[in-house]
């Protein structure tokens, strides 16, 4: 198997099969554009927005893993970079640090570092494969975290930077719930969708096939290792996206965020949801989230790591595409995009 | 000059720390192809057993044998239950070890609590020695034993695979597993025997480094690291490498710390990323 190409679209049958598409992906915008009608401030920010982005910056592993078969546990630092960079170029509380920039110029630049991080990540880390990867993307975001932690000229040490807000627009305040979870929705769409178009471009095919087989890639005469790198920048975009709701989300930003322990749990979403589909950071963000915040009725509440540890054991041990390959299976539908694990 | 001859015994005792740490970590991967992410977790797991029975009964020697073999039997029942079923898996068993570390750090957590502790090695190895040829300097005895006792590992180590007949098949096994098998050898019992000695190692190292300097949550992913960028610095797989890894990481920290303290873990960074750039298979590493 080279190219997982869905031919379904070719034949006949296909259009009721794209209809139904429609109608599922339609249904889905509308229940999560109706979502906040229904819902309290707590499940609007709390568990609504914090899906949304925490989904993005998992979808962003899931589209190196699922996709580019490069797992890597540095997702979550390159949201810290944009978040530390809309710090650092935006407003904070320490004037003394930001230059304070008005937001249409400081996100850009803040988006725009963060790929570039996620780019140079990706050219030492696209020199290995497999568990290596994981191990030298492990390596560097806890030494970013490190590196911040000691820094106090740029990233302000221990303490970071608070004091982080969304822009006003049009004089809606975007850090009220309502407007943050349709903030975050729209970002987690644009996102979904980039995703879904880019594999199916050229370059996502081209992508898929260099992760099914690199040498057979190489010898027709693609550049492997450039489509690798490419794929870092692209999820260093994604992440950077969703990094910077979560700056927004927590108004602040600290080595603590982007510690080893957090960046694990990026990698934890991804896995339970599925990297198969990129739906699936989103349902493991979901459910990640919802045992964060009802662990405490489940069990201690000091013991979240516990079950989300032996939770993601369970989707490991059982169903090693997630839920959504489980969903995949019980519905039997064949697979979209692609499995990294072999 | 005191200031540089300390620093650097103290980077030797660090390397070796680290080497004790490591030599588990990249056994139990040449051989296996496991890259084992709770090593760091069996690491403190071992340190907190080693304490707790070094405490009841008052013997650092009983310590240190019941924090190796309580991460060895640990390490046998999960390469026996779990690893041993997704052979060839990399990647799924690399997620395993992750969760394991999750589980293992969060029951840690729950049974020792958060706070730090501290234990005192036997009275022959707890005081200072005086440093030959030095005015009068002196240094902790049980970092000099540290030294000694990795270095004795180190040598023990590779008299076992080189000189023993379970070392033999290891080797072999490292250079072709299914030749291994084919030749009639019981492959499964050499992983057990492998992941069991590797994962002992960790516990091992736990007690000893433990005792060195202390023992706290988040140190497991300290040793974790330090595993991580020794292995991926000496080249995966190899005990030697591992050794050089150690050494080199070991130095440049406490350097680092002496010299330009804001940026000691920048420095074994930089270490890594030009290991990567100009050999990216590690000093002592093989093209797998």
């Amino acid at each position: 198997m080279t190219i997982a190409i869905q031919d379904t679209a070719v034949r006949s049958p296909a259009n009721v099969a794209l209809h139904g598409r429609i109608a599922k992906y339609g249904l889905l915008g509308l229940a999560l554009l109706a979502y906040p009608l229904m819902a309290s401030d707590f499940w609007i920010v709390q568990i609504g927005a914090q899906t949304l982005f925490m989904g993005t910056i998992a979808l962003s592993l899931m589209w190196l893993g699922g996709y580019g078969g490069m797992v890597s546990l540095a997702q979550l630092t390159f949201a810290g970079v944009a978040a530390y960079m809309v710090a650092v170029f935006g407003v904070s509380n320490r004037p003394d640090i930001s230059l304070g920039w008005e937001w249409w110029a400081a996100i850009p630049v803040a988006l725009l570092i963060a790929t570039a991080f996620a780019t140079i990540t990706g050219m030492l880390a696209a020199r290995t494969e497999g568990i290596y990867t994981i191990m030298i993307t492990l390596a560097i975001a806890v030494a970013f975290s490190l590196f911040c932690r000691q820094n106090y000229a740029i990233f302000n040490g221990f303490a970071g930077f608070a004091g982080l807000k969304p822009p006003s627009l049009f004089g809606l305040d975007l850090r009220a719930p309502l407007p943050f979870y349709y903030l975050s929705l729209a970002f987690a769409a644009a996102s979904y969708v980039g995703v879904v178009y880019v594999t199916r471009s050229t370059f996502g095919l081209a992508l898929q096939a260099v992760r099914d087989n690199p040498r057979r890639m190489r010898a027709i005469g693609f550049n492997v290792y450039a489509h690798r790198v490419a794929a870092y920048a692209m999820s260093g975009l994604l992440a950077a996206v969703g990094g910077l709701l979560l700056a927004w989300f927590n108004g602040r930003i600290s080595p603590g965020t982007i510690a080893a322990g957090p960046c694990i749990n990026t990698l934890v979403m991804a896995v339970l949801g599925g990297m198969v589909h990129p739906i699936g950071p989103y349902v493991g963000a979901l459910v990640f989230i919802l045992l964060q915040n009802f662990a405490i009725d489940l069990i201690d509440p000091e013991r979240f790591n516990l079950v989300i540890g032996v939770a993601f054991l369970i989707i490991v041990l059982a169903s090693p595409d997630g839920l959504v390959g489980l969903w995949q299976r019980m519905t039997r539908r064949r697979p979209e995009g692609g499995s990294s694990q072999r | 000059m005191k200031q540089f001859i300390l620093t650097t015994l103290n980077g030797l005792t660090l390397g070796a720390l680290y080497f004790l740490v490591a030599s588990g970590f990249t056994l139990v991967f040449g051989l296996m192809r496991n890259v084992n992410l709770a090593h760091g977790a069996l690491y403190l797991l071992g340190a907190y057993v080693g304490w707790t029975v070094a405490d009841k009964t008052e013997y650092w020697l009983l310590g240190v044998a019941a924090g190796f073999a309580a991460t060895a039997v640990l390490g046998l029942g999960l390469q026996l239950l779990i690893f041993r079923r997704m052979e060839g898996q990399d990647l799924r068993q690399t997620m395993v070890t992750i969760g394991i570390s999750i589980v293992l750090a969060d029951l840690m957590l729950w049974f020792w609590g958060g706070e730090t502790y501290q234990f005192s090695p036997p009275e022959v190895i707890d005081g200072s020695l005086l440093l030959p040829f030095t005015p009068n300097w002196r240094y902790p005895s049980y970092r000099i034993a540290l030294l000694v006792a990795a270095a004795a590992i180190g040598v023990g180590l590779w008299l076992f695979l080189n000189r023993t007949k379970v070392g033999m098949m290891i080797r072999a096994g490292v250079d072709d597993r299914a030749m291994l098998a084919a030749s009639g050898v019981n492959v499964q019992r050499v992983f057990a025997i492998t992941f069991m000695v590797g994962a002992g190692l960790a516990g091992f190292a736990g007690v000893v480094g433990g005792t060195a300097l202390s023992i706290a949550p988040g140190e497991d992913v300290r040793y974790l690291l330090a595993s991580l960028i020794v292995v991926i610095v000496g080249g995966l797989g190899s005990i030697t490498g591992a050794a050089v890894g150690a050494l080199i990481i070991g130095l440049a920290e406490q350097y680092g710390l002496a010299y330009s303290p804001t940026y000691g873990a920048v420095y074994t960074f930089l270490i890594l990323v030009a290991a990567l750039a100009l050999r990216p298979q590690g000093l002592m590493g093989r093209r797998a």
